[in-house]
């Protein structure tokens, strides 16, 4: 049975009794303490320089060149916090409510609440680091509103939110580098996890640079490598995002929470033809002053300027009256994806619908919209080569972030004893559906905030033993390692690893997107099965493994995302029910909105490896604070 | 589209490298010059060449991972455009395309178009930080901030580490790179603790790493894909002479 050890008692108070009731480490006992963490973007780089700070020996892993690369650095945005800086309403617990309801009564109320309460201080951890945020005339923070809620809390750095919050957080790893505390290893990738009488004792790296394999051992491990996006080939994540560390972790004995549970974007630009390599956001923050339309009528090939006002549909003004163009990312990207699907779609491949600024450049004038998105309009300008400020930019839904990923308890542990999985990596927060300035925040709450007690926790409640690298499960994780190193560069087959992924994205994109049928899944899984044993016969991996091989290094995160990829399926097919992103053609109400099934599939559904099928365990859900409703934004 | 690529080939860092001729007439003038490069390694690749090695990750112009000189301008001739934006637009068809590592001795070629350039990460290392432990800030709103300098301050904090402006100095200067770091903290008033010593420390380890000094030539503001002002760096050597005074 799955024990989530959530605190008992008013919720308000939870954390803090925990705090008090969780084991600390005398502070001259730290340094004894050998610490992995795998990942150095928000969740990872907050993590490791923190337990620096307090003085464990930690050794942070990352497959980029710098720490200062990890994908955090890509969102644009914003980050919520509950600091009710604009006396319009805002408070902990709303946080907190818009949240769970944002999630679709998919998350843990207990976690939720955590991450609302450490809100309010990650900002003021940022402020101190020197984070650029936007300011008012006076001085103060600045805020702008965001998807799924009514009050004005998200903090900004221009478009590029992402990228200073995660300066600031590799600005601190790099003090701990120049203290000594934390030792970087960049360009290396995590290529198994090793378990020792069932505790996480190490894992085993491959130098990107050398090809070496190595082992290193700790006395815990900590994974913040982000999510796994990339498994549909297109999406907004960065090209090395990959789920090999988590993947590895769960065959290891990790448990996977609700990993069919993906968010797609409403915003990004939309496809330009079969090269492309990735797609591009375009932050959500843009819907504060844009407008969503396309044309009543289907087939409209008329410019956007010439389709006079009567003849447009804003049909998300229309449908949602009260959040207008401010509904939750899953409802949005539904909407646009309903009218392509009639045919009122825009762009050369009708997949696309208007987002107009013409109105608010009317009311506030250019300039406010140039300070407001200068940025975000010049990278749309640039790729699109059209001028978003005087015609609509044109945007599609894309895959962007997965809200599903290991399963954790209130602590952030796996069910493995001393492997935590931290941010995008673990499944915790945003249930079903995450809202917009969320992950931000609960990257650096995991990393600043949770794990520098819950880890402190783990080793001085737990004796561990001492081992080194020379213990027998080392040496068999390293041997499984080469074999699989092996296994590529022999096949010498006929197709490339693009070519493969691109086909197992397409499958996932069509049978576990937007929206799903038992139907599709299944034959999703099917052609998977099919595609990954052609794989592993014809790929072809040129070079070799004592060197600097990226189709190598390609070859192995492809062969685990089509292991995924079927589970991925597997659990969509398994819950019987439509819930925030994940919508399943069978469950909806008459006008086409998400239809749950509280009565019974109210749990996370955590996946257990087994060699062959994998094992359903059930973590029931309970709410006691928001009571489940069928979301409504209109 | 027919482009003609002339590419810097190098096996690990110590064999000599070379240029190398590709032709391809698969190209797409919406592309962007890495998706070039993908299209390029995948048929290499069906031939039984080994594809060429070329940093990158978000491509969408922020992670600072990509960036190789393009006809001899560092990230191409669109400006202030990393090499993942740049589209095949801004080219002729049937264009020559010479595309070479950076060159700067503080940066080692690692395989073809990939170099090293950790010596930026430990300038930062050497103090560009502000020294606050987790859990020690006072609340947010009670340091303000007046708007000019908080957006004077991102923009020198809008620096990506992609080394552009290291590759396109004729000294192979880093003092754009410092500089951006050593104004973003010390334009807030909450890097006026450390403005001195993060001063010091950061130019110190410039000099250290195999870096040249900076003549004012301006080439790496030019070719700086988030235009980072060369007034970054008066500022620096400002903070550097006064810190020095108040020894």
């Amino acid at each position: 049975m799955l024990d989530a050890k959530i605190p008992s008692g008013p919720i308000e108070k939870a954390w803090e009794k925990c705090q008090f009731e969780m084991k600390l480490v005398n502070p001259a006992n730290k340094r004894k303490y050998e610490i992995i963490v795998v990942g150095s973007g928000l969740a990872g780089g907050s993590a490791a320089a923190t337990l620096g700070e307090l003085g464990y020996n930690v050794k942070c892993f990352c497959f980029q060149d710098s720490p200062r690369r990890a994908h955090s650095i890509a969102a644009q945005g914003g980050i919520n916090a509950a600091k009710n800086y604009q006396n319009d309403g805002d408070s902990i617990y709303r946080l907190f409510y818009d949240t769970v309801k944002g999630g679709d009564f998919r998350a843990r109320e207990g976690n939720v609440y955590r991450l609302a309460e450490n809100s309010v201080k990650i900002i003021d951890q940022c402020v101190a680091q020197g984070v650029p945020f936007a300011r008012e005339y006076g001085g103060t923070l600045s805020n702008r509103s965001f998807g799924g809620a009514q009050v004005s809390r998200t903090f900004y750095a221009r478009g590029q939110t992402g990228q200073q919050l995660l300066l600031g957080a590799y600005q601190a790893v790099e003090r701990q580098v120049d203290a000594g505390t934390v030792k970087m290893f960049p360009r290396t990738e995590m290529l198994d996890l090793v378990v020792v009488d069932g505790r996480a004792r190490g894992i085993v790296t491959r130098n990107l640079v050398t090809g070496v394999v190595e082992c290193h051992v700790a006395d815990a491990v900590v994974l913040g490598t982000g999510g796994y996006g990339n498994v549909y080939y297109l999406s907004t994540n960065a090209k090395g995002s990959n789920c090999t560390a988590i993947w590895r972790a769960y065959k290891r004995g990790a448990m996977f929470g609700n990993p069919c549970f993906t968010q797609i974007h409403p915003t990004c630009i939309p496809v330009s033809g079969s090269y492309q390599s990735k797609l591009t956001l375009m932050s959500e923050s843009l819907r504060n002053d844009g407008r969503i339309w396309v044309p009543l009528e289907k087939g409209d090939k008329r410019a956007p300027g010439q389709i006079p006002e009567a003849e447009r549909d804003y049909y998300l003004e229309r449908r949602y009256p009260s959040f207008g163009n401010l509904v939750p990312r899953d409802v949005a990207s539904r909407n646009a994806k309903a009218v392509c699907d009639e045919g009122r779609g825009v762009g050369e491949h009708g997949l696309g619908v208007y987002l107009d600024f013409a109105d608010s450049i009317r009311r506030l004038g250019e300039h406010k919209i140039r300070e407001r998105y200068g940025n975000l309009f010049e990278m749309y300008q640039r790729i699109t080569d059209e001028d978003p400020y005087k015609v609509p930019m044109r945007i599609y839904p894309a895959i962007h972030y997965t809200m599903g990923g290991l399963w954790v308890d209130y602590h952030l542990m796996s069910t493995i004893p001393g492997l935590f999985v931290i941010g995008e990596a673990n499944f915790s927060d945003h249930g079903a559906n995450r809202l917009g300035a969320s992950a931000l925040m609960q990257g650096l709450a995991d990393g600043y905030f949770v794990i520098p007690y819950t880890l402190g926790n783990y080793l001085a409640s737990n004796k561990l033993d001492k081992i080194d690298a020379t213990h027998p499960e080392f040496a068999a994780a390293q041997e499984s390692v080469a074999e699989k190193t092996r296994l590529l560069l022999a096949a010498r087959g006929t197709r490339t690893v693009d070519s493969f992924h691109r086909e197992l994205g397409k499958i996932m994109w069509d049978g576990c997107g937007m929206s799903r049928t038992a139907e599709g899944l299944e034959s999703a899984i099917a052609k998977i099965r099919d595609l990954r044993e052609q794989y592993w016969r014809d790929v072809r991996v040129l070079g070799g493994d004592e060197e600097i091989n990226q189709s190598l290094e390609k070859a192995g995160r492809v062969a685990d995302f089509f292991e995924l990829a079927e589970l991925m399926c597997l659990d969509a097919r398994d819950r019987n029910e439509s819930c925030g992103g994940h919508f399943r053609e069978e469950h909806q109400t008459p006008d086409g909105e998400a239809l749950r099934d509280d009565e019974n599939y109210s749990y996370v559904a955590a996946w257990e490896y087994t060699g062959a099928e994998p094992k359903l365990n059930k973590e029931p859900l309970t709410f006691e604070y928001v009571h489940p409703s069928q979301r409504s934004y209109k | 589209m027919k482009l003609t690529f002339h590419i810097w080939r190098q096996k690990d860092r110590n064999t000599p490298g070379r240029m190398e001729r590709y032709q391809s007439d698969n190209m797409n003038p919406d592309m962007s010059m890495l998706e070039a490069l993908d299209v390029l390694n995948e048929e290499l690749i069906l031939r039984g060449e080994v594809p060429i090695t070329f940093e990158h990750d978000c491509r969408e112009g922020i992670c600072g991972s990509c960036g190789f000189m393009i006809n001899g301008i560092a990230h191409g001739p669109q400006t202030q455009t990393t090499v993942c934006q740049l589209t095949l637009r801004h080219f002729k068809d049937g264009e020559n395309l010479y595309l070479e590592p950076w060159r700067a001795r503080a940066f080692p070629v690692l395989r073809d178009l990939m170099v090293d350039r950790s010596p930026l990460d430990r300038i930062v290392a050497a103090g560009g930080y502000i020294s606050v432990p987790a859990g020690s800030a006072p609340d947010g709103n009670t340091i303000p901030v007046p708007k000019d300098d908080a957006e004077a301050s991102m923009d020198a904090a809008a620096c990506i580490g992609c080394g552009a402006c290291v590759a396109a100095c004729p000294n192979a200067s880093a003092s754009l790179f410092t500089g951006a770091k050593i104004s973003h903290l010390g334009l807030l008033p909450q890097g006026q603790p450390e403005r001195d010593s993060r001063a010091l420390r950061m130019v110190r380890q410039m000099n250290l790493e195999s870096f040249g000094q900076c003549t004012n030539i301006g080439e790496c503001t030019a070719v700086c894909p988030k235009g980072i002002p060369l007034a970054v760096i008066n500022r620096m050597n400002g903070d550097y002479i006064k810190a020095n005074w108040r020894k």
